[in-house]
């Protein structure tokens, strides 16, 4: 979903994406079902080869954590966040 | 520490072997069994289900063999002692899981009342032709302990010796009885639950973040835990280090086997048991166990009515096998004669020990009957002449 | 991104043994995310919570998990669990296996405790084929796909794993698939505050052995066709859930009933014959009454 510059600075929660590369094994299940679709996979390997998430759309992603649902590998997780900075319970 | 007397029927009985080792098991403080019904074990657990519910225990016919052995290998690591009852076709069917047990240092009793076999063989007649396979049943490398009964009486007492090596040693223990001893019915004297020595299991004294369920003590065993207070346990089948966890390589494995195996076969001073009578110049010894014994004494004393000094020698604890004193003894007699209920299984674990020092005479049995007191008599005259 | 935020599930997690041996796209992890998320809402004692799996890549699931873990002999992780929860009531016993482990050679352990109502939970991957020795058929394998020991294409009737369990007298049963990840975690909270044997069945890909050599891409296809024809419905008849190759696939739960438990049985029936003689086994937390379910937070 595309916002206006006018949506994103009311926004007031967003996600935060936690991946860890070396333990992913670049299946893309996140990158598929990712609703706003902001993952894509990273052109770059980790060490064992594999090409692992990037959070490409940072503003798209509302923390759902559907990504981190998906992955069979426990790679990736997000988490909801106030513009604050305070996190979402 | 004493048994718990809500498992112990004090008094004078008269009980068969059967009922008798069930007894046993439940003054050992026996309280889950889980069993499936073949002839002439399933008295056993036929008296537990009637006595289990007055105790706390939980008695549960399982759908096959398979299920049983390891149905109490689950109540075990839950916390308690728990047993299964079977007989050859059974025991048959236990197998991997008595390598599991043996693996992950489970303690449990298993009671295998033998039987005429192979196969289906003699369902109600006695045989003593499992002896081996109580100890090289399952695949792998593992040492197990076996024990055997001559008499009701001792299928209470060895039951609970059984429970307490098992929780000892952390192995899986096998009470070789025969369809004879099960279904004879003599005298058995269960004294006071205070009197009854009962091994309480080898609980750690670690928290769980020190705890390591597969590490060994000075003895090579490793104190246990159990499911649900906090250990995070990791128990599997898999060669494995002492965290428990599975580990694919033949460092790992030697590791693991050479302990299993040293377990027993260092402590087997401690372990081995038997009976000597008349063993003081005798020129040729019987061995024998289990029912077999009895018949043996007979024989003894047939023979020793010709004039040949015999002494016997009665095997209780089955495996390890007290190979020490049977390489003692056969410098110092003529000839072992080994009767027993099969066609030759111990006799040759007599062979072994004895090193080629001295005879040993096998007088087999295809079984379905004990053997008649003279053919051993005359096995051991022939044994005494040979040698003079 | 900064590095202090831990992933929610890393606490069940044995971390020292990641990363798994699941191939990529495996679906077993996605389910095993999915039963991690479903403990933190139902709120269950983890503690007390013992995972017993069996033989097979799914079997590897109770080495992952840091719960009491117990992973058995092929075929037999039920039994097991009937003497581990039978032992003590006190235990969340589950157990984690694919459908080669549960349904054949543990066949007969299956039919059995759900006969008998033993109070486990059964969490039973399906994904079609024998992964963990290279790619032989399994009960549920459908006609034509192909496996090293159906090379010219398997010819079997596939069983139906949901229709067996209800026949058997299951009290729980649901089916999803590895896309269904909200509604998987879900059947598993709600699973955990039943009593009985439930059974859940998990459809999900196998790309290297399934998939590959059957030429229906890897385990993101197979995920894709899941999303795509997956019909969810609730309460369906289980009789009509059959899955045949690269078949619409029926999920939802099928089957939410009560019945006494094994335990309660044997209390009842001691108590009617041995009334005050009989001191009533102890049934543990599943049976005593419910508080108000846990509202669905955020996953």
């Amino acid at each position: 979903m595309i916002e206006t510059e006018a949506e994103k600075k009311t926004k007031k929660v967003y996600g935060e994406v936690y991946i860890d590369r070396e333990r992913c094994k670049g299946c893309s299940f996140c990158v598929e079902f990712c609703p706003p679709r902001c993952l894509e996979l990273d052109k770059a390997y980790n060490a064992k080869g594999y090409h692992p998430p990037v959070l490409a759309r940072p503003d798209e992603c509302n923390g759902c954590d559907l990504c981190g649902l998906y992955c069979p590998d426990f790679s990736i997780f997000a988490v909801m966040v106030k513009k604050d900075g305070r996190g979402v319970s | 520490m004493h048994a718990d007397p809500s498992g112990v029927l004090t008094g004078k009985h008269y009980l068969d072997g059967n009922h008798a080792a069930c007894e046993g098991a439940l003054a050992a403080g026996c309280r889950f069994a889980a069993g499936y019904p073949i002839t002439p074990s399933t008295e056993i657990v036929e008296r537990v289900a009637a006595r289990f519910p007055f105790m706390g225990g939980t008695f549960i016919q399982m759908e096959d063999e398979i299920a049983a052995s390891i149905a109490i290998q689950g109540a075990v690591w839950a916390g308690k002692k728990a047993m299964t009852v079977t007989s050859g076709p059974g025991f048959s069917l236990m197998m991997e899981h008595i390598g599991l047990a043996a693996i992950t240092e489970t303690p449990c009793v298993f009671f295998n009342v033998q039987r005429g076999g192979p196969s289906t063989g003699l369902p109600t007649l006695p045989g003593q032709a499992d002896m081996m396979q109580a100890r090289w049943g399952s695949h792998g490398d593992y040492e197990i302990i076996a024990l055997s009964p001559q008499s009701p009486q001792e299928c209470f007492n060895i039951a609970i010796d059984a429970f307490n090596l098992a929780e000892q040693w952390r192995v899986p223990v096998l009470v070789m009885m025969d369809e004879c001893v099960g279904h004879m019915t003599e005298r058995v004297i269960i004294p006071k639950a205070e009197t009854i020595e009962v091994t309480e299991r080898r609980w750690t004294k670690k928290k769980p973040s020190d705890y390591k369920p597969f590490e060994p003590g000075p003895d090579l065993v490793p104190d246990m835990a159990k499911a649900g207070d906090g250990y995070h346990l990791f128990v599997t089948g898999l060669t494995h280090d002492e965290r428990g966890y599975p580990v694919m390589n033949w460092q790992a494995q030697e590791k693991l086997v050479h302990r299993l195996v040293n377990k027993i076969r260092l402590a087997t001073d401690k372990i081995v048991r038997f009976e000597e009578e008349d063993i003081e110049g005798a020129d040729v010894v019987v061995v024998s166990y289990g029912i077999t014994a009895r018949v043996a004494r007979r024989g003894a004393e047939l023979a020793r009515q010709k004039g040949v000094k015999v002494g016997r020698l009665r095997l209780v604890v089955v495996w390890p096998f007290p190979e020490k004193r049977i390489l003692e003894l056969a410098s110092k007699v003529q000839a072992f004669v080994v009767p027993e209920m099969n066609y030759g299984q111990m006799v040759l674990e007599v062979e072994r020990a004895a090193k080629g020092k001295t005879n040993v005479v096998c007088v087999p049995h295809g079984g379905g009957e004990v053997h008649d007191p003279q053919v051993i008599a005359d096995a051991i005259i022939r044994a005494a002449k040979r040698s003079s | 991104m900064n590095d202090k935020q831990e992933n929610p599930v890393n606490p069940y997690l044995r971390l020292d043994r990641m990363p798994s041996i699941w191939c990529p796209g495996c679906g077993i992890g996605t389910s095993v995310n999915c039963f991690a998320r479903a403990i933190t809402q139902s709120k269950i004692d983890v503690k007390k919570l013992a995972i017993v799996s069996g033989i097979g890549c799914t079997g590897r699931v109770s080495g992952y998990l840091n719960f009491d873990s117990f992973h058995t002999t092929h075929g037999r992780p039920i039994a097991f669990a009937t003497g581990l929860k039978l032992a003590n009531p006190e235990l969340h016993v589950v157990v984690y296996s694919g459908e080669g482990d549960l349904i054949a050679i543990g066949g007969n352990h299956f039919i059995h405790a759900a006969r008998r109502n033993i109070d486990i939970l059964v969490v039973c991957v399906n994904n079609f084929v024998y992964g963990m020795t290279g790619g032989q058929v399994s009960p549920t394998s459908p006609e034509p796909a192909t496996f090293t020991t159906a090379p010219y294409g398997q010819f079997e009737e596939p069983f139906n794993l949901a229709y067996l369990a209800d026949s058997c007298g299951a009290v729980y049963i649901a089916r999803w698939t590895t896309f269904h990840v909200r509604q998987l975690a879900k059947s598993m909270r709600d699973a955990f505050g039943k009593k009985g044997f439930r059974f859940i069945e998990i459809i999900a890909p196998c790309p290297t052995l399934y998939q590959r050599r059957n030429r229906l891409g890897d385990g993101l296809d197979a995920m894709r066709y899941y999303k795509e024809k997956s019909v969810v419905k609730n309460g369906a008849e289980t009789k009509s859930l059959r899955i045949d190759f690269q078949s619409e696939i029926t999920v939802g739960t099928f089957v939410d009933r009560e019945r006494p438990t094994f335990l309660e049985a044997m209390n009842n029936r001691f108590q009617k014959a041995l009334g005050d003689k009989y001191t009533p086994y102890p049934l543990g937390p599943s049976h005593q009454p419910k508080s108000q379910p846990q509202a669905q937070a955020s996953a």
